[in-house]
């Protein structure tokens, strides 16, 4: 490929050579070590050029105005008319530096002032979808055959049954971490059996019903944000709404309900899976037979313990949903948008989960429960 | 940069290209040549494959059998994106623009600058700046995201990614679909105009009728899996293939064509 050049000659500039795109780079240097010639009287020659695109443009205009030729900008002589028909195209554009501030930047107080807008308007936008989803529930309650059954029951099987082998398994394992962890000290002291206390307790009342909320809001919160988005995106919920069709009955009701049917039930199962893993560390490590861990558990461990922890199940499984049915209705753009509603749905699930848990504890210990 | 085997030399050539998905047939025996410096359009009904053919030609769809020579290189050895000096002369504007959501249009602009050369950030700011003008968008659009503009506007955000390298080579999917007439006149203008600016060949797959007796220097007309007419709109208005005539002289065809016969043929204006 021919090289571009630009040199001095007196007061006259020769351009020479193919000034595109990919001698630019060099050509930039060239410019911008040139000894430019002193006074008015510069002339530049181009007669040499033997090609030029929009970029090539750019730097003769660039160098034209360098050098003013009595205040205006010079002209170049015996440049092709096609390249000087795409340099005066070029001389027309030429940006003007205050159109391109957007870019930039703005002040920190405009910066600040639009976040606090921002969060605002999603503070309403979320008070408005707890209102609307609180009453479709209510009109759900008052009339139930307005549930849409086949979907929510679809919803159990994929939300609830097909979670069934990665909740059994993640709780049976915290289950021997626990007993593992408890066995160490309590052999120390020689109070063996208290592992049955120290395992049923935390599982049934806190643990598993943590671990199986965490699971759900990542596999099925996400999954509501991400459906409910593309289903926007792809103006699948404006035909919803033109057919006369309530998304909150259509969409929200049957995955919220769905959710607070599972999920109890996938935590009785992850009690039970999880007490068995301690129970097999009891055996294995401090030699609490099988028997004797059941036979305590009955005396150690009150049912309202049970209770409890079943009892948050169908809170958190509200939360989960409705903060990913949420997130889905409030993607707007394009493909970047759902990935950043289905990540945020995951994160608030988990965080309201964890609150909501840390008051529930907070509540019945006053209430010595 | 224009030597005399180059001007001889078609830019695309099209031999016996034949394309089958599973059982469905689309292309039975393509051939067709681009020559330097045509506005060549390929026309033809509804899932006739002339997406398929433009997707073909720029190596992102491989034929079953036959060549497609791109610059005289085989299109099969630039398949997807590895880099091959041959993308840098060529653009391509996508159907639904294919702009890149989570870049500003500026941004989206300056993706083949910043990819495929070392310039410094100014000129590329420059380069950018010139052809967000060139293709006639409001400065004030470029700090914007894809999902602020209208759809007329993300078209001519995407030529303008398009022509940022300046091609030799400028395909167009379907252009003017989905645009009022007037921004749809206005956008066939901007392809005439900087095919003159720099001296582009454009291929442009199109239905519009307008476009095809406004600016196209040859149209193909595609149909049953083979080319059907090849010419100027003259030519294949006088065609006697049934498929070509219901094409060009249903209501839409002649409407199409009187405007163009008002307005003079402006394609050699």
């Amino acid at each position: 490929m021919e090289q571009a050049t630009i040199s001095v000659d007196r007061s006259m500039i020769h351009c020479r050579g193919a000034w595109t795109l990919p001698n630019l780079v060099q050509l930039e240097r060239q410019i911008q070590t040139l000894r430019w010639p002193d006074g008015s009287d510069v002339r530049f020659d181009t007669v040499g050029v033997t090609a030029m695109d929009t970029g090539g443009a750019l730097l003769l205009q660039r160098c034209l105005k360098h050098s003013p030729r009595n205040g205006q900008a010079s002209v170049p002589q015996g440049l092709r008319p096609e390249f000087a028909d795409l340099l005066q195209k070029v001389q027309l554009q030429w940006p003007r530096p205050e159109q391109w501030r957007v870019v930039g930047g703005t002040s920190w107080a405009a910066g600040l002032t639009r976040a606090v807008q921002s969060r605002q308007a999603a503070t309403s936008r979320a008070l408005a979808f707890i209102g609307e989803s609180t009453i479709a529930f209510g009109r759900a309650l008052v009339r139930p055959r307005s549930i849409r059954w086949r979907a929510l029951l679809r919803f159990v099987e994929l939300d609830g049954v097909r979670a069934l082998p990665i909740t059994g398994l993640l709780t049976f394992l915290v289950g021997i971490v626990i007993a593992y962890q408890g066995a160490e000290q309590l052999r120390k002291f020689g109070t063996n059996i208290f592992i049955v206390d120290l395992v049923g307790i935390s599982l049934l009342r806190e643990i598993a019903p943590l671990i199986v909320a965490i699971l759900i809001a990542g596999r099925s919160g996400s999954a509501y944000a991400a459906e409910i988005g593309t289903m926007k995106v792809t103006e699948e919920l404006d035909a919803v709404r033109t057919l006369g069709i309530s998304p909150m009955n259509l969409l929200v009701l049957p995955r919220a309900l769905a959710l607070v049917i599972a999920l109890p039930l996938l935590t009785v199962y992850a009690d039970v899976v999880g007490v068995f893993g301690g129970m097999l560390i009891a055996l294995g490590e401090l030699n609490v037979s099988f028997v004797e861990f059941v036979a305590r558990f009955e005396e150690a461990v009150p049912v309202r313990h049970f209770l409890i922890g079943l009892g948050k199940a169908p809170f958190f499984a509200a939360l989960i949903a409705l903060v990913g049915c949420y997130q889905g209705f409030q993607i707007r753009g394009g493909v970047d948008d759902v990935g950043r509603h289905t990540t945020i749905s995951v994160v608030q699930g988990i965080f309201l989960v964890i609150v909501f848990d840390a008051i529930c504890s907070i509540l019945l210990n006053w209430w010595d429960l | 940069m224009s030597s005399a085997t180059d001007i001889e030399m078609p830019v695309i050539e099209v031999s016996h290209v034949a394309t089958k998905f599973g059982r469905a047939v689309v292309h039975e025996d393509i051939s067709l040549s681009i020559r330097r410096g045509e506005i060549f359009a390929i026309a033809g009904g509804n899932g006739c494959g002339k997406t398929t053919l433009l997707r073909e030609i720029i190596g992102l769809v491989t034929p079953s059998s036959g060549t497609i020579r791109l610059f005289g290189l085989d299109s099969r050895t630039l398949e997807m994106g590895d880099g091959h000096p041959v993308h840098r002369r060529f653009g391509v504007m996508f159907q639904q623009g294919g702009l890149f959501s989570s870049l500003t249009l500026a941004e989206n602009v300056a993706v083949p600058l910043r990819e495929h050369t070392t310039l410094s950030a100014g000129l590329i700011r420059d380069i950018v700046a010139a052809k967000i003008a060139m293709v006639e968008l409001p400065p004030d659009s470029a700090a914007k995201y894809p999902n602020e503009l209208s759809g007329g506007m993300r078209r001519r955000a995407a030529l303008a990614r398009a022509i940022v390298m300046d091609p030799e080579l400028l395909f167009l999917d379907e252009p003017t679909a989905g645009l009022d007439p007037i921004v749809a006149t206005a956008f066939d203008e901007l392809v005439l105009s900087l095919k003159r600016l720099l001296g582009l060949t454009v291929v442009m797959v199109t239905h519009d009728l307008d476009s095809l007796w406004g600016i196209a220097t040859r149209v193909a007309v595609l149909g049953r899996g083979a080319v059907l007419g090849i010419g100027t709109m003259q030519e294949l208005a006088r065609s006697d293939d049934p498929i070509v005539r219901d094409y060009f002289h249903g209501p839409r065809g002649r409407a199409a064509r009187e405007q163009a016969a008002r307005n003079g043929h402006r394609r050699d204006a």
